[in-house]
């Protein structure tokens, strides 16, 4: 019988004990004593969120393909354990073998959103775990950051021994090798430091030292040891279709966000919208072969049980074999019941004949990110879908027997005037116009649409990263006037308006674009309570309010100033090979409203192609 | 056809409550390649029902489950099958054909067989041998045992004599009064055991076992702390017109 951290008593007072019991069917079995190396990944939020994430289970994979190394798991535990923890001096224990995490040799924390800082500190602190890299000793293990966040570390740079820039197939391997020499040598915590420092895609951040100008801005970013290169290269998996990819995922015991078989049918975008993070860090475009995403799905299918199936990628109509995958899928697994999901798709001819067969019409909707409401804005942010696709695409699907529409848009994009926020409503109302244009009796009842507004938050390496944010009030009033336009619209009791709240997305935005300075304003929220701010019945602004006074940190320098041509960023010493001047170029043609074509197109000479691979080899027509 | 299936569920997965079971059987039947008839309509769903939902935190050797296959082979075979794709703590040890007009198990569930124990690194009074066998001797003799019932709504006071079937402080004992026949390996792990009993199940009288455990306390004058005790489900058991047959059994094919 496995032996549990938590004792019986514990966890029947708590909600949901499955998050913290481990044993999972897939879950990888090793005895600690015969590793080398033992890794703890981590995803800062509640485990059904953590579970969900597919750049564990890769890591997870490939990390316990090797003899040498034990790679377990831990996610934040929910506040009602946490305190139960915290009265208790229980320490958090890693799933797998139930023991502590500050016994193992790293602890590998994914960044996927900002809103989870605090959450790391939960991590550290539960851990027993010197919350600032600097206190540390070897007793800790080293703490190391990954994923979308991490290409601004900045924020919370004070927390990490070090950061791995880069897609995670690439580079862990040679750090365990160099860990594992560091461990036999018995030398101090900085050397192996300095070694991992060596290694392309590693960020020691305690090696730069960072000095400011008399306005805030940064003066000098510079390396302080001979180790540390003045750039860090993103690092890049050239080649898809010939790297680790589970065959056996975890699969939970409760239901977890994601609860199917994910599949990556490629990485990268071609589309380069101008406010799309993930459409510049991933570039290229590198796309899987179908008989990698056949093979795997069979197997992951198999080995988990799972009924349902997902293709991920940023825009899954630009995987140009998509039709042969989905119908080979939808032929192969007919008799055995298994759903298809098709999120990212293009509603286009092909989209609505899979649909139609994978899907229940009278059940499921159709959803369009248009992002902003008029075609001008549309222009400015590079998205290149016109009202005509959507109106088009919109009455195929009515005719097909939908009648409901998901809208999801912007507020607050640069530029934005209170037009382009009116075409939101406009545009809502168009498309249910559409739909009455349809004969009474060839109409499936009300047509429900359903227009979502996020706020807009730039962030860095997008060619927005110079562009000020919107206040929250401006934000607010954005939003009410948004409402008040949809309320007069002709069809306004078919369109419902959810809208995204100002306060979160304020501090998104602080930290998306942040510097060091704010470390200590994080740590002082966490230490004022702050804690699952993703996570609106536990979000506190006005303690993060209190932090900020008491640091004496102005959040308006972070997002309300237009930032200088020339302006140094704290994200600037990495290198993701789209260059600044390219992302400037892009910033000038978003403010000329200039559409720049798509890499299937043409070359926009972005910098990525000095990776040599994807798209920037492919042949183009 | 229709198929009884008999399952162990212990030691972590005492915490997995049982819609989470369920799903963990229909992605079990998927790995194990075991085709599993579909309900008709719009949403088609598989065909399983569980013929009494464990409690949070109790273990078990009889948990039973009917569901209806397109195809089977014979019962050691789907046995070895499903728990080929099974974690240790879940495991199939019974399978059974059943009459196609086998009603639901939880239609006729009539009763139920359980340990109760003393975890480890806890003691109880109960514990003392002497001390359980005068006070379980006189708790059971007596004509009534009343507990206060309540409800969201209301409080009532209920006789649950008459849905103690049977009670021992040992084994031995026990198997006498039930005349059945168990799988003892699960028993000698309980740790301490200190209680056995079988005790009234189903829709019209529903006692759960914890109710007997504290009301035997209270008339002890010990105090009832629910985390000191482990219990666990031996048996069901189906009304065959007045006697008790052992769900595995009952309209077997």
């Amino acid at each position: 019988m496995r032996k549990l951290a938590l004792s019986d008593e514990i966890l029947l007072s708590i909600e949901k004990p499955a998050r913290y019991i481990g044993g999972e069917i897939n879950m990888v079995v090793k005895n600690p004593k015969d590793v080398a190396i033992r890794f703890c990944m981590c995803f800062p939020d509640v485990y059904e969120i953590g579970m969900s994430h597919l750049g564990i289970q890769i890591l997870y994979d490939m990390f316990n393909k090797r003899d040498d190394i034990y790679c377990e798991r831990v996610y934040s535990p929910w506040p009602d354990l946490d305190s139960i923890m915290r009265r208790d001096n229980i320490p958090l224990f890693a799933l797998e073998s139930q023991q502590p995490v500050k016994d193992f040799d790293f602890l590998g924390i994914t960044l996927q959103y900002e809103m989870c800082y605090t959450n790391i500190l939960q991590i550290l602190d539960l851990s027993g775990i010197a919350l600032n890299a600097k206190d540390r000793t070897n007793a800790d293990p080293f703490v190391i950051g990954g994923g979308p966040c991490a290409y601004n570390p900045e924020p919370i740079a004070d927390f990490f021994d070090m950061f791995y820039i880069g897609e995670g197939e690439t580079a862990y391997y040679k750090l365990m090798d160099k860990y594992k020499e560091w461990k036999s040598s018995e030398k101090d915590r900085l050397d192996f430091l300095k070694m991992a420092a060596a290694i392309p895609g590693i960020y020691v951040p305690q090696f730069y030292n960072v000095s400011y100008n008399e306005d805030g801005t940064l003066k000098e970013f510079n390396p302080t040891v001979y180790e540390a290169a003045k750039t860090v290269v993103k690092q890049v998996e050239l080649d898809m279709s010939e790297t680790y990819y589970p065959q056996k995922p975890l699969v939970p015991y409760i239901k977890a966000t994601q609860d199917r078989v994910v599949l990556e049918i490629q990485r990268g975008c071609i589309r380069g919208c101008r406010f799309c993070q993930a459409g510049m860090i991933y570039r290229p475009i590198r796309p899987r072969s179908l008989d990698f995403l056949k093979k795997h799905a069979k197997t992951m299918l198999k080995a988990t049980g799972y009924n349902e199936i997902t293709l991920s990628s940023l825009s899954s109509s630009d995987y140009k074999e998509l039709p042969e995958l989905v119908y080979w899928l939808m032929d192969e697994f007919k008799d055995k019941k298994i759903n298809i999901a098709l999120p990212s798709l293009r509603i286009d001819a092909f989209a609505l004949d899979v649909m139609s067969k994978i899907q229940d019409v009278r059940k499921s909707s159709l959803t369009f990110a248009p992002e902003a409401g008029t075609q001008r804005m549309r222009n400015v942010i590079n998205k290149g879908l016109s009202e005509e696709e959507i109106l088009n695409g919109a009455m195929d699907a009515f005719l097909g027997g939908w009648n409901r529409v998901k809208l999801y848009f912007m507020l607050g994009l640069p530029g934005e005037t209170y037009d382009d926020v009116e075409g939101i409503a406009i545009l809502s109302d168009k498309i249910a116009r559409e739909y009455y244009t349809i004969p009474k009796e060839k109409r499936n009842g009300r047509v429900n649409i359903v227009t979502s507004t996020s706020i807009f938050v730039p962030k860095p390496f997008t060619p927005f990263q110079w562009a000020p944010m919107d206040t929250k009030e401006e934000a607010a009033k954005k939003r009410d006037f948004l409402l008040s336009k949809v309320r007069e619209q002709l069809n306004a009791r078919s369109i419902k308006y959810n809208c995204h709240d100002e306060d979160v997305s304020e501090l998104e935005g602080v930290f998306a674009r942040g510097d060091r300075k704010l470390c200590s304003v994080i740590r002082q929220a966490y230490e004022n309570g702050c804690m699952f701010d993703a996570w609106t019945e536990y979000f506190c602004y006005d303690k993060w309010i209190d932090a900020f006074k008491d640091k004496n940190v102005d959040m308006e320098f972070y997002i309300r100033r237009e930032r200088e041509e020339d302006e140094i960023f704290p994200w600037d010493f990495i290198d993701i090979g789209v260059t600044k001047e390219f992302m400037f170029k892009e910033y000038l043609n978003s403010k000329a409203e200039i559409v720049t074509p798509n890499c299937r197109e043409k070359c926009a000479g972005c910098g990525a192609a000095k990776f040599n691979c994807g798209v920037c080899v492919e042949k183009r027509n | 056809m229709k198929a009884r299936i008999k399952f162990s569920k212990t030691g972590s997965m005492r915490f997995i409550g049982h819609l989470d079971v369920m799903r963990y059987f229909q992605k079990a039947f998927l790995r194990a390649d075991i085709k599993v008839s579909y309900s008709q309509g719009f949403s088609p769903h598989p065909l399983m029902s569980f013929t009494s939902p464990l409690g949070i935190g109790l273990s078990s050797d009889a948990e039973y489950m009917d569901i209806t296959l397109e195809e089977s082979d014979i019962p050691s075979v789907m046995i070895d099958k499903i728990n080929s794709v099974m974690n240790d703590e879940i495991r199939v040890n019974g399978f059974s054909f059943l009459k196609d007009t086998a009603k639901p198990s939880m239609s006729v569930l009539a009763a139920c067989d359980y340990i109760i124990a003393v975890k480890p690194e806890h003691t109880s009074q109960l514990a003392n041998k002497e001390f359980i066998k005068k006070r379980l001797d006189d708790f059971i003799k007596q004509d009534k045992i009343e507990i206060l019932k309540k409800t969201k709504k209301s409080e009532k006071i209920t006789d649950i004599r008459g849905s103690i079937y049977h009670i021992s402080d040992n084994i031995k004992d026990f198997v006498k009064m039930t005349g059945h026949d168990y799988d003892k390996s699960s028993i000698n792990e309980m740790c301490l055991p200190i209680l056995y009993c079988q005790l009234s199940a189903g829709s019209v009288v529903n006692l759960k076992p914890e109710v007997v455990l504290e009301a035997l306390c209270n008339y002890s004058g010990i105090e009832y702390n629910s985390s000191v005790y482990q219990i666990h489900r031996l048996e069901m058991y189906a009304d065959a017109d007045g006697q008790l047959i052992p769900m595995s059994h009952y309209e077997e094919n």
